[in-house]
């Protein structure tokens, strides 16, 4: 057990930074780019925790984890007790470790955030998360017994998961329904390997699938089975099925051959492995000068991603100013240093091809901020006459996503909003149909991964209510 | 599952298989299609579906050999398994009786609207088919077509079987007779599909093509498969593959459908390097 320190010396310690790749080599490989905390570093890390008496940061997590316990379990050097006390109340540890926005949730409200030294939970979850996997230690498998009841969750994405595991542990009967050849959602398809590796998220779901959880692959509801059909076998639903359909400009040029979604370059790259290709059967084509549309973190990975299959130059064009970007500061912190270009107050109207279908340039708008709009960033206005050109020969489109309407199409008395998402009772997750439950982005449109695991949460507790009050969704005779 | 049950060769490069989904069986209708994976490092590659039999869950898939993937289908035996098979995806056809319709079939299209006509036909449609090939080896599924049709027409490019010319010679003859003919269907090489909407297009008759792009995830969700209607972009998985042929942009529909043609040709050459007769392993990935 390593020793605990008074909380003087506690707070004279600086944070232990994260150890990571050499930019310089990290971008021509496909490795994680962060190389996690020692065993020495976590202690060290987890011995600067002051073990508040309220601590703020457990109100500050969407998975609502103890966060002092498991940093205290740290300090006495037993890691297992410490992973579970993690998986009592988040079955995702090593992937919410890695991708949490921690600097907007536990650690923004950490008491030694003041000093801009919050403990880093994030890391130090990761830790533990990795170091039980590496060492073959598992939570324990419910010893409830079973339930009766069936719940079918659509999408098998961090709020499918997370309900799903939640509902499994109490020992009722979860079937996750998953469209694609492989579960994980965005966490496979979206993210890529260099921050959260696919093995990982593999070995998470299987964990998860160790609490009874059926998974079910190459099922697409809406199409394969409808979520009526699904009514008439399962007494609760949880439609986590992700926002889903990328969205693009509309501006001239855009179905040019080298104009990709987010999602497309994405997906070919992580789930189908095209940067593997040809031991991988999954092309991707790249250019040498490619330019990514957005801020986000989706933007942020496809910079990244292009510049890793060989382009000479990555570019950001971001139509507001640095000020207003809205992926998180250590994803852009880390493009900076492998070299992507950011052009901010930029806004493309055309893309411009060469005649023969591929790109060769995108005209552009100079912009410039004015007042605040909706979102209360200031809005960005053309500067008019302010045309030029960029030179690029790939386009990746990363401005966001909005509603596959698939699965809605197929749920009679599921409402969704003008956008395509379902209405809820924000409380429940409850649908304007009983019974059926919605969350994550196809209810907040595209969000983070750890509201999509707090709204499996809370979802799960709403379905065990409804389950437990004895209704159903299923007619029974 | 996806077990293939049945392996047919049709033609030359032309083969078909019945694979085992009982799923996708239950609930396919005309028109709709599939996304398969051979192997887990293998790509997923849209098929629309040639036919199928709910009561033992099968589903028909007719191929031609034209990349790695499919020649690597091809080498698939009765009792192997596929990866992944998902389905059935895409809108399904707009089956009413209309009268008197033409369906137009060529190549692999031959297959792919087989089950097109015979609905077409089910539904009350008197239903003129035209299937067309270079030669005659090249005709595939005639009796089946015959049968699901009120009359069928074949053609030859080079006259050794049924009427020399093309689908389109005959499809224009017809539209000259007979002023009742009130909808189109065309399935077959994009070339076809576009010129077969250019004859139609002086009569004034509404023509349906079933578009083949190249897709990733086939439900919506990449857009890899974007496509201009009247102006207007649209996934041809989620808003198709069935589409008013007259409104297609072919021009950037065949640009499309060749963004990756290095990559294949990679692809296809490596395979076709490490697939030589020797035992020394390689080709096994």
């Amino acid at each position: 057990m390593a020793e605990m320190i008074p909380p003087k010396e506690r707070v004279k310690r600086e944070q232990i930074p994260m150890p990571e790749q050499e930019p310089k080599e990290r971008i021509y490989n496909f490795k994680e780019v962060p190389l996690g905390y020692t065993q020495e570093q976590a202690i060290y890390e987890a011995q600067r925790c002051l073990q508040c008496k309220n601590p703020k940061c457990v109100p500050g997590c969407p998975a609502e984890i103890n966060i002092p316990k498991f940093i205290e379990k740290i300090v006495e050097e037993d890691f297992s007790s410490a992973y579970l006390e993690i998986l009592k109340t988040d079955d995702l540890p090593a992937m919410t470790g890695r991708v949490c926005p921690q600097e907007e949730q536990c650690q923004q409200v950490c008491i030694l955030e003041k000093q801009k030294k919050p403990i880093a939970i994030g890391r130090l979850e990761r830790f533990v998360a990795d170091w039980a996997r590496e060492n073959n230690i598992h939570g324990n498998l419910p010893k409830i017994s079973k339930k009766e009841q069936k719940v079918a969750v659509v999408g098998s994405g961090p709020a499918g998961l997370t309900c799903a595991a939640d509902l499994a542990k109490l020992g009722y009967e979860v079937t996750i329904f998953e469209a694609l050849h492989q579960p994980g959602g965005v966490l496979v398809y979206g993210i890529p390997e260099f921050r959260l590796p696919k093995s990982i998220v593999e070995y998470e779901v299987k964990e998860i699938e160790k609490l009874g959880v059926k998974v079910i692959t190459d099922f697409v509801v809406g199409t394969t089975k409808s979520v009526d059909e699904l009514t008439q076998e399962f007494d609760a639903i949880f439609l986590a099925n992700g926002a889903g359909a990328p969205r693009f400009m509309n501006i001239p040029g855009e179905n040019l051959n080298d104009v990709y979604s987010a999602n497309e370059f994405l997906t070919r790259a992580n789930l189908m492995k095209a940067y593997l290709f040809p031991k991988y059967d999954t092309p991707i084509k790249i250019g040498k000068k490619a330019a990514t549309i957005g801020a986000g973190n989706v933007a942020m990975d496809s910079a990244r991603t292009a510049l890793r299959l060989g382009a000479e130059k990555s570019y950001i064009v971001y139509r507001r100013s640095r000020k207003e970007v809205p992926a998180r500061a250590e994803e852009v912190h880390h493009a900076e240093e492998e070299g992507i270009i950011f052009n901010f107050l930029t806004l493309p109207v055309k893309v411009l091809g060469d005649g023969k279908g591929n790109v060769r340039g995108m005209e552009c708008l100079k912009m410039e901020l004015g007042e605040p709009d909706d979102s209360g960033r200031r809005r960005p206005i053309p500067i008019p006459g302010s045309n030029f050109l960029i030179e690029v020969d790939m386009v990746i489109d990363a401005i966001g996503t909005s509603a596959n309407p698939i699965v809605a199409r197929s749920a009679t008395g599921v409402e969704i909003n003008q956008w395509g998402y379902f209405i809820i009772d924000d409380n429940t997750k409850t649908t304007t149909k009983e019974g059926i439950f919605a969350g994550g982005d196809i209810v907040r449109g595209s969000a983070t991964v750890i509201s999509a695991v707090g709204d499996g949460k809370v979802a799960a507790r709403a379905i065990i209510e409804f389950l437990s009050s004895g209704k159903s969704l299923r007619k029974r005779f | 599952m996806y077990k293939i049950i049945k392996k047919e060769k049709l033609d030359d490069a032309i083969y078909s298989m019945w694979i085992e989904a009982p799923e996708v069986a239950s609930s396919v209708q005309p028109g709709q299609f599939i996304i398969l994976m051979i192997k887990e490092k293998g790509e997923r590659i849209p098929l629309t579906v040639a036919d199928f039999d709910r009561e033992k869950g099968l589903i028909h898939i007719v191929f031609q050999i034209v990349g790695k993937t499919s020649e690597e289908l091809f080498t698939l035996k009765e009792g192997d398994k596929l990866f992944s098979f998902i389905g059935p995806l895409g809108k399904k056809t707009e089956i009413e009786n209309y009268g008197k319709v033409i369906t137009v079939g060529g190549g692999t299209g031959i297959a792919c609207i087989y089950p097109i006509t015979r609905a077409l036909k089910e539904a009350g449609n008197e239903v003129i088919s035209i299937i067309g090939a270079r030669n005659k080896e090249l005709i595939i599924m005639e009796e089946e077509i015959r049968k699901a049709s009120s009359e069928l027409i074949v053609t030859t490019d080079d006259g050794s079987y049924g009427r020399k010319g093309f689908v389109t010679q005959v499809l224009k003859e017809l539209l000259d007779k007979d002023k009742f003919i009130k909808k189109v269907w065309t399935i077959g090489p994009a070339i076809m599909m576009k010129v077969t909407c250019e004859t139609t297009k002086p009569y004034q008759v509404e023509t349906i093509v079933s578009l083949n792009s190249i897709m990733v995830d086939g439900t919506g969700m990449c857009g890899s498969c974007r496509v201009t209607i009247g102006g207007e972009t649209k996934f041809v998985c989620t808003d198709g593959p069935e589409f008013n042929g007259q409104l297609v942009d072919w021009t950037e529909f065949m640009n499309r459908l060749s963004r990756y043609k290095d990559s294949e040709k990679k692809s296809w050459d490596l395979y076709h390097e490490h697939t030589h007769p020797c035992s020394c392993g390689r080709g096994t990935n």
